[in-house]
């Protein structure tokens, strides 16, 4: 994988990973580009795109883009599972996970990420395991930090990213 | 203390929502604060960009004042990287933090380290060289005894690493391997990973350590080593043949459910870790049948195993499928792979029928008859809404004419052709498909509309396009001819061996001719020996040969005319009779039209005469032809409803044979017909040269004087301004210094000018000079210093209004492509924020030069904008478009559009190497293409061919060995290409290699079009089309080629 970008329906980039070294304006360019190919595209269209050499992969949940850039011999509907299970991760770790918490806990999202896909490749594909290691790490986190984090995602009222998604993949 | 405080703070609010929970969400999130909170609420509540910027650049001053202050603990430097990794993801620079996300990877607890190396990772790249700070830090939390700390550590090692500085840590990394903890295992495995993509020579003494990981215990530690696998097999699968058994093995066990639930995805056995086996399987097993025949069985069981209740499954089945299409085909498994497709096509799911369109094409590949089963779904797709589907139906849409009409489908391609939604190129070839399509149609509404619509298109290649369709479309009959439906199939035999020749050879040799000797031995032999005497009565009996060649049937067809089909000789005849004068009309690099672009001036001089000649002669071509057509048609006309063949489709000749349901064997890439019929049609086509010789010789000649005489007064006034205005440009030590490539194009008329070596004698600059080239000169003093040390292109004015002028021109810089933009301010006020900017391409690499940003154009005065361009891959010509906007005084800006055409040329330089090294290049390299040209008597000095190619497609002459020439040239930036070619009698044996598969093809089509050295009467031969090459350029090839009206059906031999 190339690189993993989310956005919101408005465009706003939510979080981008690169797995291959570009500069701060080619980034920027291939950001701007993407989101609004990507956001022009209808629902009911095809999630794969041929853009430049690489492939787009993407699929949104609730409010949010995934989008991922893979290249030529790469499967495409693995990635979308990829992004899948990324979304999957950031439910259970989040608990019902929804833009919000991406926003506001970036970081964090980073975190799992970064347990999950390694330099473009996955990494480790157990549920199990990735948050084992991520929990491991938080663990270390003072008491206040983390409750307050747990407190502010339970109350909100929340459009789950997941939520209908788990469904709608089911054939 | 004061931190104790802000705990509580910080948990009170959480506290409080917990009583009033349905207050929503803003009021709630507005309580909650942490100070990335208030940002990015304070970000939300904005209405404009420009309130955006302000409040982040305060916010970026508080961090930078922050970051910088010596009293910020690392707790507070944590908070303020969070906020600095979003303002960066908002796209506002935050360079100054970067040193300060090194140290609080380097200091912090590890809380703190783990924001910093995040922080790292985002910000930073690989060769950053604030990275070279963070190389200790990496070390130290390596040796750690802390697990977490070493995970951070080989986690932003397999992020980003400075790759000078991998030594320092790879024993580290490397010990990692026997860490009693398969998490570290697995990153250990990835770091290595990292660093074996980022500098291979570096690991290569542990790849028996990758082996160890291969045989992890753990499945995690095993998946992540086959990252490494892919990679080498990927690069040289031949060195891990052996390991195939034990992928196989693996691979059983992942899909017979032997791994731990744990690696389970809804319910799917490792579904990543199956693909990435397959994927591997499938490198290992190409053109190999020992070891694909390791693997059927358990592809078989992968295949049955599927249940098709989950996407993931179908992820599995496409790359099954792929793997049992790439290997060593066992028929059986290619019939249930097929059929699964059917399962992909058939879905109403739009992502699984795209990936099955895709995987379709690896069918037909190897045996279209397993592709018939899903025509139907085929074309149904063709009315999808989604572009991108419609783009892989069209590939396919040949197939299916068997059932629909062909007015169906191309009024289907011509709705297409008028959504806004498709880019130009794929625009290009619809059109190119409906010119296909159109002489099965039978009423052609449609195809006048399309004609009528895109004439006028602003794009050129488009426009080119609807040209080509306009004339063939003119003469249905000539056109049905011309684009046979399946009978270049029938006919594309490669006898490889040219065993035809076997009978010509044995007579020369009888009579004394030398035998032949590959040339590298024939370059040692010239080598070791001063003199090459032997060369002489070499050289004499081939040219003799030559000469008996015209009486001995066995003579000519050495040439292109090999597979020449004997039923329409009478046509040909034709042919060559009435296309003398055309050729002419369209000057060396083909079809006018086309070149707009490219020699806009020229155009622009005199576009309507020249415009006129061609339509007539075409016209007139056509309607002679339509006559002796008539007769040949009507017996093709049943085959060619029953077939429906794809030239265009990309596929290779296998494919496009079986339509019918023949039971045909797979994968023979080669048929081979019985020597006997080879040699008759070799002597039929003979035949055929000679009547064609002696009709053309006695016809035309009046109407190619008339034309020669006109077309030199053309030609000769525009020589006169290109010179003039070069004269005034240049001393006259750099004008010799200047052949430029167009203008010698020119000037095939005046032969003599090629062989001599100062070829602006030719041309002196009158006094007669139009005063109206004013403007001209003016633009033209703008040229850079550069321009006088490289060759360049003219001026060539690419668009204007009132205000502004913008010209362009190529410097064919020895490294690269620099195209310079010349704005001409013409009005008599300043132009301000003047802006080009030049679109992506998806063929070139750009970049911007500096200098570019000009804010000021002052009245009357010239700035110039250039652009440095790489070709990223081997393809004949494409387009360059861009936007120059500037502002004039009263701040209204305005906006032009421009494009420029580029071709293969201007990215091919000479290659100047020595013989010796010629040889070396030559026998390294794995591509060839090899044609045979037949040139006119007068034409055929080598001295005189080699200079056309010299110049024209900046070749490198490297030696010149009796009547053998070696020359030598590369795609920038360093794609080398090496041309042998040697004349004998009136054939010219073009012989390219490459490193690069698609280089030869295209280089050789180019050198075809340098019609001067190419004896008109011959029929250009078709490229042998290399199943590289883009269905787009070998359409282009074909169409250009035939609207010469050269070709006769069946000289061209695909792979």
């Amino acid at each position: 994988m190339q690189f993993m970008l989310l956005f919101s329906r408005q465009g706003k980039l939510r979080l981008q990973k690169w797995y291959v070294p570009l500069s701060d304006k080619e980034k920027k360019k291939i950001t701007r580009e993407l989101v609004q190919t990507v956001l022009a595209r209808k629902p009911k269209m095809c999630s794969f795109l041929e853009w430049r050499d690489l492939k787009i992969v993407y699929k949104r949940y609730a409010s949010l883009y995934f989008c991922c850039a893979i290249e030529d011999q790469d499967n495409e509907l693995i990635t979308l599972e990829i992004i899948h299970r990324y979304v999957e991760l950031l439910d259970k770790y989040f608990g019902s996970v929804c833009e919000l918490d991406i926003i506001f806990n970036f970081e964090k999202a980073y975190f799992i990420l970064d347990e999950f896909l390694l330099g473009g490749e996955v990494q480790e594909t157990s549920k199990k395991n990735v948050l084992k290691a991520i929990e491991q790490a938080d663990l270390l986190q003072e008491k206040t930090e983390h409750v307050s984090a747990r407190v502010s995602l339970g109350v909100r009222k929340r459009t789950r990213i997941c939520a209908g998604v788990l469904t709608c993949i089911k054939m | 203390m004061s931190d104790i405080v802000e705990k509580t703070l910080t948990a009170l609010p959480g506290l409080f929502l917990q009583n009033q929970s349905a207050t929503g969400p803003a009021a709630a999130k507005a309580s909650f604060s942490s100070r990335l909170g208030g940002l990015v609420r304070g970000i939300t509540a904005l209405t404009s960009k420009h309130e955006e910027e302000k409040l982040i650049q305060q916010e970026l001053n508080n961090l930078k004042a922050t970051v910088s202050a010596p009293n910020t603990t690392l707790k507070m430097m944590k908070e303020c990287m969070v906020r600095l990794i979003y303002c960066e993801m908002l796209g506002y620079d935050a360079s100054f933090g970067y040193i300060h996300a090194i140290k609080l990877a380097q200091q912090g607890n590890l809380l703190e380290k783990r924001v910093g190396y995040l922080a790292v990772s985002l910000f930073l790249h690989e060769s950053h060289e604030l990275l070279l700070l963070l190389v200790n830090t990496v070390v130290k939390d390596l040796q750690s005894t802390n697990l977490v700390e070493v995970c951070m550590a080989l986690t932003i090692v397999s992020q980003i690493f400075p790759r000078e500085m991998i030594p320092a840590v790879l024993p580290l990394v490397e010990d990692k391997l026997q860490h009693s903890k398969e998490i570290i295992r697995r990153k250990a495995v990835l770091a290595l990973y990292k660093f074996y993509l980022i500098a291979p020579n570096q690991v290569q003494h542990i790849h028996i350590k990758f082996r160890k990981a291969l045989c992890d215990r753990d499945v995690g530690v095993m998946a992540a080593s086959l990252h490494i696998y892919l990679k080498m097999i990927k690069e040289n699968s031949s060195a891990y043949k052996d390991l195939t058994g034990s992928f196989v093995t693996i691979l059983k066990q992942v899909v017979g459910g032997k791994l731990p639930a744990d690696f389970n995805y809804h319910s799917v056995p490792a579904p990543w870790l199956q693909i990435q086996l397959l994927r591997i399987l499938g490198l290992l097993g190409k053109d190999d049948q020992r070891t694909s025949e390791l693997m059927y069985d358990v592809l078989d069981e992968s295949l049955r195993r599927a249940e098709l209740n989950h996407n993931v499954t179908y992820a599995i089945l496409f790359e099954c499928v792929h793997t049992v299409y790439s290997i060593y085909p066992k028929s059986e498994l290619l019939e249930k792979a097929a059929k699964c497709i059917g399962k992909f096509v058939l879905s109403p799911k739009i992502n699984l029928k795209y990936l099955g369109l895709k995987a379709l094409t690896y069918v037909i590949q190897q045996d279209p008859t397993l592709a018939l089963q899903h025509q139907m779904t085929i074309i149904e797709c063709l009315d999808h809404p989604d572009p991108i589907i419609k783009r892989e139906v069209l590939g396919e849409y040949s197939y299916l004419l068997g059932k629909e009409t062909g007015e169906e489908v191309i009024t289907k391609l011509y709705k297409l052709l008028t959504s806004d939604s498709i880019s130009s190129e794929t625009k290009a070839w619809i059109i190119a498909a409906v010119t296909k399509l159109t002489p099965q149609a039978h009423s052609s509404n449609i195809v006048e509309r399309l004609i009528q619509e895109f004439t006028t298109s602003l794009d050129t290649c488009l426009r080119q396009h609807a040209f080509e369709l306009k004339h063939l479309h003119e003469n249905v009959k000539f056109m049905k001819g011309l684009l046979p439906v399946d009978k270049s199939c029938e006919d594309m035999v490669v006898d490889a061996s040219l065993s035809f020749l076997d009978g010509f050879v044995a007579e020369e040799l009888s009579q004394g001719a030398a035998p032949y000797k590959p040339h590298h031995q024939r370059q040692e032999e010239k080598l070791s020996q001063e003199k090459v005497l032997s060369f002489e009565p070499y050289g004499l009996s081939f040219s003799s040969s030559g000469f008996s060649g015209r009486q001995s049937p066995a003579g000519i067809s050495l040439g292109s005319d090999i597979s020449g089909n004997s039923t329409d000789t009478g046509l040909k005849e034709t042919n060559s009779l009435k296309l003398e004068g055309i050729k002419k009309l369209w000057g060396k690099e083909g079809y006018l039209p086309k070149k707009e672009s490219k020699t806009g001036d020229e155009t622009e001089a005199l576009p309507v005469p020249q415009e006129n000649i061609i339509m007539e002669n075409v016209d007139q071509i056509i309607t002679k032809k339509d006559q002796s057509q008539v007769l040949t048609q009507s017996k093709e006309e049943k085959e060619k409803q029953l077939l429906a063949s794809s030239l265009f489709v990309g596929l290779g000749s296998e494919s496009t044979i079986n339509l019918l349901g023949k039971a045909d064997t797979l994968s023979h890439k080669f048929r081979r017909k019985s020597k006997v019929k080879e040699t008759k049609s070799g002597q039929t086509t003979t035949a055929q040269n000679m009547t064609r010789s002696s009709f053309s010789s006695s016809s035309n000649v009046t109407y190619e004087e008339d034309y020669y005489l006109d077309n030199l007064q053309d030609r000769g006034d525009k020589e006169v301004k290109k010179f003039s205005l070069n004269s005034e440009l240049l001393d006259s030590e750099s004008l010799t210094e200047l052949p430029l490539v167009e203008k010698i194009s020119n000037c095939r008329l005046s032969t003599p000018s090629l062989f001599a070596d100062n070829n602006m004698e030719v041309f002196h600059p009158p006094q007669s000079t139009a005063a109206s080239l004013a403007n001209e000169i003016s633009l033209a003093s703008s040229l850079l210093e550069e321009t006088t040390e490289h060759m360049h292109s003219d001026l060539m004015e690419v668009c204007n209004n009132e205000t502004i002028s913008v010209s362009s021109y190529k410097i064919w810089k020895d490294e690269c492509l620099l195209m310079v933009w010349s704005v001409f301010n013409k009005s008599a006020s300043e132009l301000k924020s003047a802006n080009l900017e030049i679109a992506p391409a998806e063929n070139f690499k750009i970049t911007e030069q500096p200098g570019c940003c000009l804010p000021v154009i002052e009245a009357e005065s010239t700035k110039n904008f250039q652009y440095s361009v790489q070709m990223e891959k081997p393809f004949t010509e494409g387009n360059l478009s861009g936007f120059i906007n500037y502002q004039v005084m009263d701040t209204h800006s305005v906006q032009l559009e421009f494009s420029v055409n580029l071709s293969l040329l201007d990215f091919i330089r000479p290659l100047k190497i020595s013989t010796e090294d010629f040889g070396k290049l030559w026998l390294s390299f794995a591509n060839d293409v090899k044609q045979n040209v037949k040139m006119s008597e007068s034409q055929a000095a080598l001295p005189s061919t080699l200079k056309a190619l010299q110049q024209e497609l900046r070749l490198h002459v490297v030696d010149i060995i009796g009547n053998e020439g070696l020359l030598a040239c590369q795609l920038l930036p360093s794609i080398p290409c090496l041309l042998h070619f040697r004349v004998h009698g009136d054939m010219l044996a073009l012989w390219f290699r490459s490193s690069c598969s698609t280089l030869p093809d295209y280089l050789l089509y180019q050198c075809q079009k340098v019609r001067a050295w190419i004896d008109p009467q011959v029929p250009v031969p078709i490229p042998c089309f290399h199943p590289g090459l883009t269905r787009a350029f070998k359409a282009e090839c074909f169409v250009s080629v035939f609207l010469s009206s050269r070709c006769k059906k069946h000289d061209y031999i695909p792979l």
